[in-house]
């Protein structure tokens, strides 16, 4: 075990930002460190499990994580995600463009000392 | 070819087929470029387009481009501005006679020459292919093309660089092709003027990057971006994106100066995430670029240098776009007022759904949203404010046949009198019901497709 490190909740737009978009029935998010020391925390908190937690009953499938570090950034893929896809689905958001905001909703434990403006 | 030129400035025009209209003239009339790129192209608009071919065998291409193309052909001949499109659509040849048409209109030194792209049209193909043992497996879902055959509407293959490198080679002034990957309109005129090798892999993969970059038009100088949103300048005005490309494959973003919006490492860090599988495999007819190589600097106001970036071998086989009839869908609305609005929106949707279950009618779904509520974040969102001002109800439902939609149509006005009150906003009037072409995605051997290529002048 490693020393007790304190830490706060903080929600995800205060530390990221985000773009997102559609490949058939898969949304994607794009998760962008708004400075790169976030990079870090965002790769070890916003875990795959985590984003799947968060989007339940909302997506029907799996999530998968790639990671970006030389972009400071996380590349979600959320599939089932947009009711069928592209023209078959009902949704307002057919094409996923709003699941990068949808995510930057999730709060994840960073540690007290980080600096977030 | 000429003597190799040490910075090539490649700009984007169009980020889709219905982006602003001007954004190609003052790409033209504000600054200097070498070419510009313009991708008309979605998965659905192909189908819409041999639609209009079969009703009449010149048609078939983004028709908007012909009168854009009238108004800058004077600049392209007088100041060499070279053009690469996909707007030609399932008939490329048709697109370029039409524009050279509209030249002969003009007063030009000389008469424009138009490279003609086509090849990728593989509908006529396609009962041949499937008996030959192509199965265009649909990637999605594991099913061979067979299952939906008879009612296929379109059928493309997606090229690459090659061909355009050709048109370009053959003295065209203009590129007009069919279905070119978005980001091979961009990679061409490099490959063009820089001399790089078919498996220059890194090289490639740089000018591929370059091409994801500026595809979506202002997407990456501040257009849809999150950070720093209002304080982005003049955004009645955005510049449209220009790669400045070397010929070791480094690059800067940048647009011309005086123009809205903002480069910067965050608008061009959004746009490459935009739309992204796994980054490692970022998959064209030209090559496999690697996005986890990308190094972005901001090397200036307005201006994003792109480095380093690395790249795999072309796979053997190029990805089909495949058009088909499913169905049929519709979506209505109506808008519910203060106080318990949320409520009243909810009581509506359980009146509508029992008097579309006592109709008997079947729908492969029914999907409702509360717009104000969960229309964009689900339940993500959380519950709604209680005294929330308005909630908008907006239903929609998919069938196979049209009977059962058009009668959804007919049942959301009558909720406006015989359902819970304080509703409005039924000013457009029933659900537009709409076909819908599904989506059919799948891969070919790269040997069975073939890209023909040819410049004409008159």
């Amino acid at each position: 075990m490693g020393k007790k490190v304190a830490r706060r909740m903080v929600q995800l737009r205060y530390l990221a930002h985000a773009r997102s978009g559609d490949k058939g029935d898969t949304a994607n998010v794009g998760l962008i460190a708004l400075k790169p020391e976030y990079y870090r925390v965002l790769a070890r908190e916003v875990t795959a499990a985590r984003v799947a937690a968060h989007f339940d009953g909302v997506i029907r499938g799996s999530v998968e994580r790639f990671e970006l570090p030389n972009l400071g950034a996380l590349n979600f893929l959320l599939h089932g995600a947009l009711g069928g896809g592209g023209t078959l689905s009902l949704k307002t958001d057919a094409q996923g463009k709003v699941y990068s905001t949808a995510l930057l909703r999730m709060e994840i434990p960073v540690p007290a000392g980080l600096r977030v403006d | 070819m000429n003597e190799t030129r040490s910075v090539v400035r490649i700009a984007s025009g169009q980020g889709f087929w219905g982006d602003a209209l001007d954004a190609p003239v003052r790409q033209v009339e504000g600054g200097s470029i070498d070419y510009l790129m313009m991708d008309y192209l979605a998965e659905v608009t192909m189908s819409i387009m041999q639609k209009q071919r079969a009703r009449n065998p010149a048609m078939g291409y983004a028709r908007d481009f012909v009168p854009l193309m009238r108004r800058i052909l004077p600049a392209v001949i007088a100041d060499g501005v070279r053009v690469i499109s996909n707007a030609g659509g399932v008939n490329p040849r048709a697109c370029a006679e039409a524009i050279l048409a509209e030249a002969r209109d003009l007063e030009l030194p000389r008469r424009p020459r138009i490279g003609v792209v086509t090849g990728d049209d593989i509908l006529d193909r396609l009962d041949d292919l499937l008996a030959r043992g192509h199965l265009l497996v649909n990637l999605d879902t594991g099913e061979p093309l067979t299952a939906v055959r008879d009612r296929v509407q379109s059928a493309n293959a997606y090229l690459g660089a090659v061909p355009v490198i050709d048109a370009l080679r053959q003295g065209a002034d203009a590129v007009v092709t069919g279905r070119v990957t978005d980001t091979g309109l961009t990679l061409g005129p490099m490959m063009y003027e820089f001399g790089w090798a078919a498996d220059d892999w890194d090289r490639i993969a740089a000018g591929t990057v370059a091409g994801h970059i500026i595809e979506c038009g202002a997407q990456c100088t501040g257009g849809n971006c999150l950070v720093g949103w209002r304080d982005l300048p003049n955004m009645a005005d955005p510049g449209y994106p220009i790669v400045e490309a070397t010929p070791g494959g480094t690059f800067a973003v940048t647009k011309h100066p005086g123009t809205g919006g903002r480069v910067s490492v965050a608008s061009v860090t959004e746009q490459l995430v935009y739309e992204m599988g796994d980054p490692r495999h970022y998959i064209t007819p030209d090559g496999v670029a690697d996005f986890t190589s990308i190094a972005l600097r901001q090397a200036g106001d307005n201006r994003v240098e792109v480095s380093g970036v690395r790249g795999g071998p072309a796979t053997d086989s190029l990805k089909v776009s495949v058009s088909y009839h499913y169905g049929f869908k519709a979506v209505g609305t109506l808008v519910y007022a203060w106080p318990d609005a949320h409520a009243k929106a909810m009581m509506a949707d359980r009146i509508l759904r029992e008097r579309l279950d006592r109709l008997g009618l079947e729908f492969e779904e029914i999907l409702t949203e509360y717009v104000g509520v969960d229309a964009t974040h689900g339940r993500v969102a959380g519950d709604p404010d209680p005294d929330i001002a308005e909630v908008q109800l907006r239903v929609g439902v998919r069938a196979p046949d049209r009977a059962p939609v058009e009668r959804f149509s007919r049942e959301i006005a009558p909720l406006i009198l015989n359902g819970p009150p304080s509703v409005t906003g039924f000013a457009g009037g029933r659900p537009k019901v709409e076909e819908i072409v599904a989506y059919w995605p799948a891969l070919i051997a790269k040997s069975e497709i073939e890209a023909r290529v040819e410049v004409i002048d008159a």
